[in-house]
């Protein structure tokens, strides 16, 4: 009896469980593999196409009575490198209405003209013509002929599932593409954006923790930057920065902290002298940074409030006792209580923003030293049109992602086994 | 009072501020206790507002009623100290503090602010008006409504961004219906029922959930080419289903399992099937979890921008994020019209926000730290 029940809950249950999985592996999972596959091939954007014959139907009238028409197809393959075999054409012609002196490679039965093209190479074109005749020598109507499509038939490779494969992407990936420029930039980024939005995080949780009035309006407030679109955002930030009618460049100008305004997202470096040491700063990719904190500083904020306000308060009140400092009571009780979240938090922003796309490709689009791994998935796939290279790309930050994770998994279950 | 004009930083004289400021906060601990709290911060901010008009004569009178008022707010502050409160231990590091707190707070709200405040006011502007000064943040309310809102009759006219609304909100609200539907019995499952696979299920949820979108661009790309997904909002629905479900699911079976079991089995006492359990006690029981994520799907579906970047090509089937940036990808383009149309895609999500902080922040912390 338990037994059946137990065979109806499992059944249940996988009816229950099947479509979610099913869609999350067509479309996660799937192309996560999808992408070794397609790492291997030398292949490009215009080669994703299936080829297909196609036809171009012109009718034209030769005789004065239009009791003879001339129907052209204009035929050709689709692609321009692969071959398409064994192509069928198919016709049909009204009742009475029959082709004259009808080309070898076709045949005319029960109203139709049926062809068989045999193979067509990479762009091939042919104008192939039949002029037809109604029997009755009645007037055919153009216009029926003119939208009654052919139909057309071949068999082509799928460029895709050809077994042809090389190492060329990977080469190509680690030797001809600034490789470590790349790295390190994305490196560079992915720190950099979360331990400033870890930093502003505490700042402003801490502000926000303390008696103040209005204090829900302020957390709503501070969530604005991360729930707002990052379109709007990115475009917004773009319009502020402009050098010529852009508001903090004026500012500065007005306020003397500048001669003449800069370029913020397009300059690559700057040198900036402090205490007589002169320095270049990565100027663009430090004012993305800058935007990547100011959206994803709130999440940070949020976590590390709920932690703040989880905290006893006789902790704080044990210290007025003992006499301790403010700046005590913050390092003694209150960074304590917050690490175990910051360091969460930071593990896993960091892999998030090692994934940034839209944020600098808004911004920059990846020109003037901000191209990250992402941004060079998108360039090398996109724009240079090499899919199996951009593929290559991603290959790379699945591997990356995933020692991550096996960091990130280690040591949770290493604090896990501490406590 | 019509207009804002004048509005700018040009005006803020910070020296001066800062020794007025000083000036009346050093009185308004002498003075103490000897009058009323409320006379005391009054009349101060009165000699503050007073002072600085005296000083910069050009200033409009609404501003120095404004500078008033936010010296009140300042003043109301100090109410704490007094001439013992100064003799307290550590009252400098507290006095530093404090002015931290106030400083910090009024920091940051106008970092976070100001972006949309600029991009409110832009979408207002004309073209002469945004290059002649680019620190006047004021809007010229004298001018005729069609005149003040004409980026947006432009945008609506001539780039059609009324089908892009619609265009987004079918994507946005069919996610989360085709979400939910997926996401509920799975999460029911994962919470209540025993099956071979579970722990696995469950803890692979969340490692796909870190799957990051930009992986799956090319293939699927590639993928929906030959099958002629691209260019459909059909599409788009399946992949921001598929890539929300994880979240959604993580989210959902965490508060299916806080509701009590005994429930469920009076429910099966009436025989009911599990399909009437789902329906006629789950669902009901779980309304606010199921807002919360129903919130969230759409937030993450109308904000989304990569996948519309890579599968929207014709400007029949953009979603208002991707026309936006086709927009922006003619130089030509005014930017007061880009800011119009950049208003459009915030309002809503900010409007749900605020209007749903409860839910979505909920929302926030549990499931999610993607973005």
């Amino acid at each position: 009896m338990s037994n059946t029940l137990l065979k109806l809950e499992k059944r249940t249950a996988y009816t229950l469980v099947l479509p979610a999985v099913l869609l999350v592996f067509a479309i996660v999972l799937f192309p996560v593999f999808a992408n070794v596959w397609i790492s291997f091939k030398d292949i490009e954007l215009k080669d994703i196409r299936i080829p297909e014959p196609r036809a171009k139907k012109i009718v034209k009238s030769i005789s004065e009575n239009q009791s003879e028409l001339k129907v052209i197809y204009k035929l050709r393959n689709s692609s321009l490198i692969q071959e398409i075999r064994n192509v069928q054409f198919q016709d049909k012609f009204p009742k009475d209405v029959s082709p004259i002196n009808l080309d070898p490679r076709c045949n005319f039965q029960s109203k139709k003209v049926i062809c068989n093209f045999g193979n067509w190479k990479a762009k091939y074109r042919e104008n192939f013509e039949i002029t037809i005749k109604n029997n009755n020598s009645e007037i055919i109507d153009k216009k029926t002929i003119k939208h009654q499509k052919p139909i057309l038939s071949g068999k082509a490779d799928n460029p895709l599932l050809s077994t042809n494969f090389t190492l060329e992407n990977f080469k190509k990936v680690f030797y001809e593409n600034n490789f470590v420029e790349l790295l390190l930039t994305t490196f560079y980024f992915t720190f950099f954006g979360t331990l400033g939005a870890i930093i502003f995080g505490i700042l402003a949780a801490q502000l926000v923790n303390q008696n103040i009035q209005g204090r829900t309006y302020m957390r709503g407030i501070l969530l604005f930057p991360y729930v707002g679109p990052v379109v709007a955002l990115a475009y917004t930030w773009t319009l502020l920065l402009d050098p010529n009618s852009g508001t903090l460049n004026a500012l500065l100008v007005n306020f003397n902290i500048i001669d003449k305004p800069i370029n913020l997202l397009g300059q690559k470096y700057i040198t900036m002298s402090i205490f007589g040491f002169e320095f270049k700063l990565r100027l663009a990719l430090t004012t993305v940074i800058f935007f990547e904190i100011w959206r994803y500083f709130p999440l940070a904020f949020l976590f590390i409030l709920a932690r703040l306000q989880a905290i006893p308060q006789s902790l704080y009140e044990a210290a007025d006792v003992d006499g301790a400092s403010p700046i005590q009571k913050f390092i003694h009780i209150t960074l304590p209580q917050i690490t175990a979240i910051i360091s969460i938090l930071f593990m896993i922003r960091f892999i998030w923003n090692f994934n940034k796309f839209e944020d600098i490709f808004l911004l920059t689009g990846g020109a003037s030293g901000t191209r990250t791994l992402p941004i060079n998935v998108y360039q090398q796939g996109f724009a240079v049109s090499d899919i199996g290279m951009g593929s290559a790309v991603s290959i790379v930050i699945v591997m990356l992602l995933i020692s991550f994770m096996v960091i990130y998994f280690k040591l949770i279950g290493k604090r896990a086994s501490e406590d | 009072m019509s207009t804002l004009q004048g509005l700018s930083f040009t005006n803020l004289n910070i020296t001066q501020v800062f020794s007025i400021g000083i000036f009346l906060s050093l009185a308004f601990v002498l003075i103490g206790n000897k009058i009323n709290h409320l006379i005391r911060i009054f009349s101060l901010s009165f000699i503050f507002s007073i002072l600085y008009f005296y000083l910069n004569e050009t200033s409009p009178y609404w501003y120095i009623f404004g500078i008033f008022l936010i010296t009140l707010f300042f003043m109301n502050k100090l109410k704490k100290y007094s001439m013992e409160s100064l003799k307290e231990d550590f009252i400098s590091e507290k006095i530093i503090f404090d002015f931290i707190t106030l400083f910090g707070i009024v920091f940051f709200a106008f970092v976070i602010l100001f972006p949309f405040y600029i991009m409110l006011v832009t979408s207002f502007k004309t073209q002469i008006a945004l290059l002649v000064n680019p620190l006047d943040f004021s809007l010229d309310f004298t001018k005729s409504l069609t005149d003040l809102f004409k980026s947006y009759f432009v945008i609506f006219e001539t780039y059609n961004f009324g089908r892009y609304i619609l265009i987004s909100s079918a994507v946005s609200i069919g996610t989360v219906i085709v979400t939910l539907l997926f996401a509920i019995p799975a999460a029911y499952a994962v919470a209540r029922l025993n099956f071979f696979g579970k722990n696995f299920l469950s803890t692979s949820i969340l490692i796909i959930y870190m799957f990051p979108a930009i992986v799956l661009v090319i293939p699927l790309y590639t993928v929906f080419s030959q099958l002629g997904l691209r260019n459909s909002i059909f599409g788009l629905l399946i992949v921001y289903t598929a890539t929300t479900l994880p979240v959604a699911i993580y989210m959902l079976q965490g508060y299916f399992k806080s509701i009590p079991k005994e429930i469920e089995d009076a429910g099966i006492m009436d025989g009911q099937n599990w399909f009437g359990i789902i329906l006629k006690i789950i669902i009901p029981l779980s309304l606010p979890a199921i807002a919360s994520v129903a919130l969230y799907v759409f937030m993450i579906a109308w904000n989304e921008f990569l996948f519309s970047l890579m599968f929207l090509d014709s400007p029949k089937s953009f979603t208002l994020s991707r026309a936006i940036q086709y927009l922006s990808g003619d130089a030509e383009t005014p930017r007061q019209y880009l800011m119009a149309g950049s208003v459009i895609v915030t309002l809503p999500v900010l409007f749900i926000f605020v209007y749903f902080e409860k839910y979505l922040v909920s929302g926030l912390t549990s499931g999610s730290v993607k973005g």
